[in-house]
Order: structure tokens, then C-alpha cells, then sequence
């Protein structure tokens, strides 16, 4: 036997041996949950069930739009709409890779077509349009579709005298539109303007993370402006702001608790009591 | 500026390389008296159209140095330069007078207006009273004082931007620099009076979206506009700040760029090389397009105004459906 048959024979022996190890189920992997806040192992199901709210120490995970939506609107009462507006690449933007190949990403990872859902609901029995952004495709980074789908909404809730609500999770606006993503800011701040003037409720609920561009438009202009609770919340991001002062940020700098105790928003709401906090506002600016 | 020496930005140092070859060849002929005239004249006209080619195919990265170069004429310049008169009005009657925005009534050819823009200092000691141009909170909330001010005495309303955005700080954040452009963004919709909005120098995010939600956008011919400066965008995409200079070609911020996604609706022209060559004539351009554009708006009804402004704004983006 030469040693290189010898080596050969060890790698087959071992590669052998590891079929017969016990056999791993990756789902288990997916079945605990690793409390960011907490640090505590949570059966997914657990956390599930808790509306995908840590039971130790109350810290609220992000959820996707769809979630948001199932915990919102009355069974079965939600109807999409606007769901035909998809992105295009009108700048050709190319950085690492191309914008095209991470919309592609963006909707496999998030299982939608762009970052925010609209559509109209009733939350306990009131009818209500709402729009919520999702952080799964490309960080809830506002483009052309985000800014024409939350108009087009509030359009609508102008033209039937609805009550609005926008549930907000975004990064700012979306660079690979450039200019284009900063006119949206513009365009929804534009319609929020008409709802005003027409006097219908529009009402924001601020959730993790909130920054940039969404919180310079459509985010902080609500009649009522609500954040869940433990959202960051903020116009700059804290590393740029800890870059340009050059100081440390104090640690709850940009949280709910943070900007409620500064006046910036009119308060903060469980995940839980949600539904339930929403409908009674709506249900309080009826004329009686 | 005849005053003082211009700076010379890096790609401009070849021309400036064949001047002070023309200057020697000047000086050599009247220390030795030999006539190199018609070297100099050669050399003028090589000169000539050196910068006819140069300035006349600036990329994006050389304009974006000249919409930065630190003797750009800022709002003062203007001011002074194209008012009959001008009264500024100070404080956001909350307690704040941000110096990085500056605003009052002015006389312009005739025209009653209010004049309002962001101010960058040209030394580093006014340039630290107005906080190198970028607005607090408080700015953006005098500025909305101002517009509310227009609209109430029916003065139309000119604003000029030239800000790296609104300042990322604590107090910003504290007293809600997002809300106070959201703000301005939505009340800028509302207004029954021409707004006119011209991008004099850096247009960088919601910090100077934040003065131009108007009827008509300019944009001076090296200016430019975008979502987030060259380099916050390739430090986030590129974890590399150094790729500012592909970032600028990658957002497309120069004024034909914009003016092809109707972002701005004209392009001022500014002096060769750039305003700082000639202010009294960047000035003058500046006056003339703002006139030519108030006599747009003129005998436009408020309903009217307030229609074209939505309608505009309302068009932008590009999406598939």
C-alpha cells in the first residue's frame, strides 16, 4: 500500500463513518429562536403564539407585512390592492450587483414584490385602508413603487372618506432610485396634505426601524403618530450621528421610550393591545 | 472674482499649467524684449479650447467638486446681488434662530417676495455660526414660519438650496429634524402662492427636499440633487467610501440627469468653470430665470397653483404596472 492509497482509504472510512452519525434535523435549528434583548432560547411556536413577542422581557421581533396585517384586520376582511405596481431599474443602478438581481433577493427573502402591502380592511368593524412596509425587502428602503403604492392608498381613502393608517419599517428611502426615491417623500407627503384638508384620520404607527426618508415624509405627519413599542426611531442613523458629533449616543438613544419622553410621538403600544388601541382612536374621532 | 485668487480644483491644473507657461512667456518678453507674441496668442487659444473641452464634458464627479467648491457664491452672495432690498427675519418663535437657514422679504427686479435659503459659510468661522449649512430642526420650522408669512400676504416664495442635508445630531433627533421636513414637505403642498425652489449648489436628501416642494424646480448647470451624498452611498452599498466617485456616475445627479426624470424642470447656466469664476454673472443668470419663472406663475389662480404643485410632484417615480 503506498501512502497515497493509504490516505485514500482514511478519507473514504471517514467520509463512511459520518453517514452512519446521527442524523441531524436542520429544522430543529429553526424551531429555537435566540431572544436579541434577552438572550433567552425561545421555542418558535412559543414566540409565535406570543404574537412574536419574547415572553421574558417583552422585547417586540420584527414582523413581516403579512403578519402585521393577519394581526390587524378582522378575519378575512383584508382586500390588497395596488398589488399589480412593480419595480423597474430606471437609473440602471449597479453597485456590488445589480439592483434587478436584489429585487429578485428582496422577493425570495421576503416573499413579496416590493415593501409595502396596501390595502383596505376593518379593524373591529371599521373600515379602514392601510399600508404597511416591510423590512424583508431591501431594509423597507422607499422606491417609486412604495411611494406610488401609499399614495394610490391614501388616494383612495381621500375618494371614499376613509380613515388611514400606515404602518411604517423602513431604512430611508431607496438609493438605487436616487432622485426618484427622494420625489416620493415629496408625492406622499403631498397626499397626506389633501387628506388634511379633506379632515380624514390618518394615523402613523411607527415600527422597528423607522429612519431616514419615511421618517422625514408619510411617517411623521400622522394625525396620530403611535410607535410600537422598542422601535428605533430616527432622521439620522446613530453611527453617522456618533460619527459627526463624535461622542457615544446614550444606549436608548432613538427608541420609542426615547422619543416619547421628547414629545415626538403620542405614545406607544404593546403589540398585543394594538388592534384594539387603533379601532378605539378611529372609533373616538367620530363626530358624535 | 477679480479680488481674490480663485482655487483651483485638480482637474483644472492642466490649463492652469499652459497660464503660467503664457504668464512666464510674458514676463520673459519684457525682461529680454523678444516679441513671443505669437507664442502667447498660440498658447490663449490652446487654452481656449482646453477649457471649451474640459468644461463643456465635466463628469459628474468634477461637477460634483465645483457644486462644492468652497468660494461657490452662497445665499448672501445672491442676496446681495440680486435685491433691490432685503430685510431679513430671524427665529422660529420656538425659542431657536438656526443661522443655517436664513430668510426675508425681498425686492427682486421689481418683485415682492420672500427669499429663503440654506447658508454655508465661506470661512471656517462663518462656516461654523451656520454649521457648514446644514439645518436643525429649528431651520426647517423658521422656513415654514417664513412660507406661512408668504402666504398670508400673497408674496411669492423663492428658496435656495445648497445644504449636504439636514444635521444628523442629537438635538436634531431630540426635537424631530424628520418631522420638521415631513412637516414642510406637507404644508409646502398647501400653498396658494408660486413657489419657486433653485438648487444653487449641493442638493443632498430630505434636507433640501425639505425647501423644495415648489411649483417650479431649478437646478444651476454644476448643482446636483440627490437621494444621499456619493459617499453615505458607497460607504452603505460599497462598505467602501472610497467608491464616491463611482457612486456619483451610479446615482445620477447631475442637472441633464434630473431634468430627464422631470425632477427639476430647468437648468440655469452657470460662468465657465463654474460660479465661482464669475458670481456677478451667476447672479445675474440666477435673477433672470427667477423672473422669467415668477412671470410663469403670475396670473395663476390659488387653486391653480396648488393643482399644478400636486400634479407635478404626484407624476414623479417610474414602476411597472
Amino acid at each position: 500500500m503506498t501512502l497515497t492509497d493509504w490516505f485514500n482509504k482514511r478519507k473514504t472510512q471517514q467520509l463512511a463513518a459520518r453517514d452512519n452519525d446521527v442524523h441531524i434535523d436542520d429544522s430543529i435549528g429553526k424551531l429555537w429562536t435566540l431572544c436579541y434583548n434577552c438572550g433567552a432560547q425561545l421555542p418558535k411556536k412559543d414566540l409565535e403564539n406570543n404574537l412574536m413577542v419574547c415572553p421574558n422581557c417583552d422585547y417586540h421581533f420584527r414582523i413581516g407585512a403579512r403578519k402585521r396585517i393577519e394581526l390587524i384586520a378582522d378575519e378575512n376582511s383584508f382586500e390588497e390592492m395596488f398589488a399589480n405596481i412593480k419595480p423597474c431599474d430606471p437609473l440602471e443602478f449597479f453597485d456590488t450587483q445589480s439592483y434587478k438581481m436584489r429585487q429578485e433577493q428582496a422577493k425570495n427573502k421576503s416573499g413579496l414584490d416590493e415593501a409595502v402591502v396596501v390595502g383596505t380592511c376593518k379593524i373591529n368593524g371599521l373600515k379602514t385602508a392601510i399600508a404597511v412596509m416591510d423590512f424583508d425587502y431591501m431594509g423597507g428602503s422607499m422606491g417609486s413603487v412604495v411611494g406610488e403604492k401609499i399614495t394610490r392608498i391614501l388616494e383612495y381613502a381621500l375618494e371614499h372618506r376613509l380613515p388611514s393608517i400606515v404602518f411604517t419599517s423602513s431604512g430611508g428611502a431607496r438609493m438605487q432610485e436616487s432622485a426618484l426615491s427622494l420625489m416620493q417623500m415629496a408625492k406622499t407627503s403631498c397626499i397626506v396634505a389633501k387628506l388634511n384638508e379633506a379632515k380624514l384620520l390618518y394615523i402613523t404607527v411607527l415600527c422597528e426601524p423607522t429612519f431616514g426618508g419615511v421618517t422625514a415624509s408619510f411617517g411623521t405627519i400622522g394625525d396620530i403618530i403611535i410607535a410600537e413599542k422598542g422601535a428605533r426611531i430616527g432622521f439620522a442613523g446613530r453611527r453617522v450621528i456618533e460619527q459627526t458629533i463624535r461622542q457615544k449616543l446614550p444606549a436608548d438613544f432613538q427608541t420609542a421610550e426615547y422619543l416619547l419622553k421628547y414629545g415626538q410621538i403620542d405614545f406607544i403600544v404593546e403589540r398585543k393591545d394594538m388592534k384594539n388601541k387603533l379601532a378605539k382612536l378611529i372609533e373616538l374621532h367620530i363626530k358624535k | 472674482m477679480s479680488d481674490k485668487k480663485v482655487q483651483i480644483l485638480d482637474f483644472e491644473k492642466p490649463i492652469y499649467k499652459i497660464q503660467d507657461k503664457i504668464d512666464e512667456l510674458k514676463k520673459t518678453s519684457i525682461d529680454t524684449n523678444i516679441d513671443y507674441n505669437d507664442e502667447i496668442k498660440k498658447l490663449e487659444e490652446q487654452t481656449k479650447v482646453y477649457k471649451k473641452e474640459l468644461y463643456d464634458k465635466l463628469e459628474p464627479y468634477q461637477k460634483l467638486q465645483i457644486a462644492r467648491h468652497p468660494q461657490r457664491p452662497n445665499f448672501m452672495d445672491y442676496v446681495s446681488l440680486m435685491c433691490d432690498d432685503f430685510i431679513e427675519l430671524h427665529g422660529d418663535r420656538h425659542g431657536y434662530d438656526d443661522k443655517a437657514i436664513s430668510g426675508g422679504l425681498a425686492s427682486i427686479g421689481g418683485h415682492h417676495v420672500m427669499l429663503i435659503g440654506t447658508m454655508k459659510g465661506k470661512s471656517t468661522k462663518e462656516n461654523l455660526e451656520c454649521n457648514f449649512g446644514m439645518p436643525q430642526p429649528q431651520g426647517y420650522r423658521k422656513a415654514l414660519r417664513l412660507f406661512e408669512h408668504a402666504n398670508r400676504f400673497d408674496l411669492p416664495i423663492i428658496t435656495l438650496v445648497d445644504t449636504m442635508g439636514a444635521y444628523p445630531g442629537m438635538m436634531a433627533e431630540e426635537t424631530g429634524q424628520g418631522e420638521a421636513i415631513a412637516v414642510n414637505l406637507k404644508e409646502m403642498a398647501k400653498l396658494n402662492v408660486p413657489t419657486i425652489a433653485v438648487i444653487t449648489g449641493e442638493g443632498c436628501s430630505g434636507g433640501a427636499l425639505g425647501l423644495a416642494v415648489a411649483n417650479k424646480v431649478m437646478i444651476l448647470e454644476h448643482a446636483y440633487y440627490t437621494v444621499i451624498s456619493p459617499e453615505g452611498c458607497a460607504s452603505i452599498l460599497w462598505k467602501d467610501a472610497s467608491m464616491a466617485r463611482v457612486a456619483t456616475d451610479a446615482l445620477k445627479i447631475t442637472g441633464a440627469d434630473l431634468l430627464k426624470y422631470h425632477i427639476v424642470d430647468e437648468i440655469i447656466k452657470e460662468p465657465t468653470g463654474g460660479a465661482h469664476y464669475d458670481i456677478e454673472l451667476m447672479a445675474n443668470n440666477l435673477k433672470t430665470a427667477l423672473l422669467n419663472s415668477l412671470e410663469e406663475f403670475k396670473n395663476m389662480t390659488d387653486e391653480e397653483l396648488r393643482n399644478q404643485r400636486y400634479s407635478k410632484f404626484r407624476a414623479m417615480g417610474v414602476f411597472e404596472q
